[in-house]
């Protein structure tokens, strides 16, 4: 489980997956969302396998997640009121087997 | 004391002469530059490749089909050794046209080098109906493929980890982060020195020093005539399966990320990569395979081909000091089979090695 060391600012309400997350506003949103106890992000492509974030500095790309359609490293984002983000879909017309 | 083998050079190509003179029970002494030198080993687009190689010469064609057709063996007895898995795929690669021209081009280079070789050299033309059965995500908006059902791709960064480990497991001395500034011959062989001062010793020495050689080989008697070719590369985010096979501009590696490459530049030592040929690449690949457009890039790179005048790869033992042997390419990926399996039959003296005489540099004589 992850805390926060300096819980202070504005609270805010974000979305994961359509699911009501509590976060501080312009905080790291993959922090915001560990903080909320996602720790599953996305799964990968091809071994399916669970994901979180890794390096948390916008190297490994295992935070990926999705954002107004697009995949976006969740590490390099800050949260925002009202923030949308979802698990990522696959890319559209690709056979996903 | 030496070694029976002193190899200059420990990127790929090194490594498999290496591991080669290793499996004849020689002794041998690897010596690397690293973080230092060019790379090519770390840098390349981890192909295994025929299709375009020796479109002028058909010795290469036939020496890069060889390579490849030993290459399965190859890589199961390195899985088998190492642990590693090295996800060799060899079940033919495309090389993608965009053009009409270009690919009527292409047909006519390789019916005539088809000929050259008594017809003994496979390929097919897929034109974009026939490409979509074989791949249904590509786009609409390009000429075909030429199809080669010999090549493949493998992931050469665990090559590399696997041939390092392999050699270090037969009892290779690897002598690492130090650049050989002086290479002469000796009472009993050759004699490195190297940028602290230290001196070696062997009795026979491979110059597989990539770039480096061109400095190196003048001093063992070598025209060693190569350049840098500059090459930019880049690879998307992890996707599903977008491509069953791969070519020599795209490429879906194992772990799912797609990378994307085969620009060529001449321009001298410098390896940093440009947007405006970056994105001439990307803009290339989606018209190849549309769904691109949405697929981020994580990371791009570019590394240095060392390349011939001819293109073709130099083998050449040195006519002033017998006992060094220059070995150069800029398929080193491809080759690795050959050099480990052949070359070091051919630096032995075997009666069983390979006819090298094309790849000789009597062939940049004036």
């Amino acid at each position: 489980m992850f805390r926060r060391l300096k819980p202070q600012g504005q609270k805010i309400q974000i979305f994961f997956d359509d699911q009501e997350i509590e976060a501080i506003e312009g905080e790291n949103l993959a922090a915001a969302l560990l903080a909320a106890d996602v720790t599953h992000f996305r799964s990968n492509p091809v071994s399916k396998q669970p994901r979180a974030p890794y390096c948390m500095m916008g190297a490994c790309f295992e935070c990926l997640v999705e954002i107004d359609g697009q995949s976006k490293q969740a590490c390099m984002i800050e949260a925002t009121v009202g923030l949308k983000v979802g698990t990522l879909k696959d890319i559209s017309g690709v056979d996903d087997e | 004391m030496g070694s029976d083998y002193a190899i200059v050079g420990g990127g790929i190509v090194g490594l498999s002469v290496a591991y080669g003179l290793l499996n004849l029970g020689e002794t041998v002494t690897i010596f690397d530059e690293g973080d230092l030198a060019f790379r090519a080993s770390r840098g390349n687009f981890g192909l295994v490749w025929v299709q375009g190689k020796g479109m002028k010469q058909p010795a290469y064609a036939k020496w890069s089909r060889n390579s490849a057709a030993l290459w399965k063996g190859y890589a199961q007895e390195l899985e088998e050794a190492t642990g590693q898995t090295l996800s060799l795929q060899q079940d033919g690669g495309y090389g993608y046209h965009l053009t009409e021209e270009s690919l009527e081009q292409e047909i006519k280079d390789y019916t005539w080098l088809k000929e050259q070789l008594g017809g003994d050299y496979p390929f097919e033309v897929l034109r974009l109906n026939e490409l979509k059965k074989e791949e249904p995500n590509v786009g609409t908006n390009f000429a075909g493929a030429v199809y080669h059902p010999e090549d493949g791709h493998v992931n050469s960064l665990q090559l590399f980890r696997a041939l390092a480990k392999e050699v270090r497991r037969k009892g290779a001395k690897l002598v690492t982060s130090v650049t050989i500034q002086k290479v002469e011959t000796a009472a009993s062989g050759f004699r490195l020195t190297d940028d602290s001062g230290k001196v070696y010793e062997s009795e026979k020495l491979v110059l597989s020093a990539g770039l480096g050689s061109m400095k190196l080989g003048p001093l063992l008697g070598f025209k060693a005539p190569i350049r840098p070719q500059r090459g930019q590369v880049m690879i998307t985010e992890k996707i599903p399966k977008l491509m069953n096979r791969p070519s020599d501009t795209l490429r879906q590696v194992n772990e799912g990320g797609v990378q994307i490459g085969a620009s060529a530049e001449e321009v001298d030592l410098d390896d940093r990569e440009t947007p405006a040929t970056l994105a001439k690449l990307a803009r290339e690949a989606i018209q190849i395979f549309p769904d691109l457009a949405h697929v981020k890039t994580v990371r791009s790179w570019s590394a240095l081909r060392i390349m011939s005048p001819d293109g073709l790869p130099i083998y050449q033992e040195s006519l002033t000091c017998p006992g060094a042997f220059l070995v150069t390419c800029h398929s080193g990926i491809t080759l690795s089979a050959a050099h480990a399996r052949l070359l070091p039959l051919w630096m032995e003296g075997s009666h069983t090695a390979p006819e090298l005489d094309p790849f000789g540099e009597d062939r940049f004589n004036v």
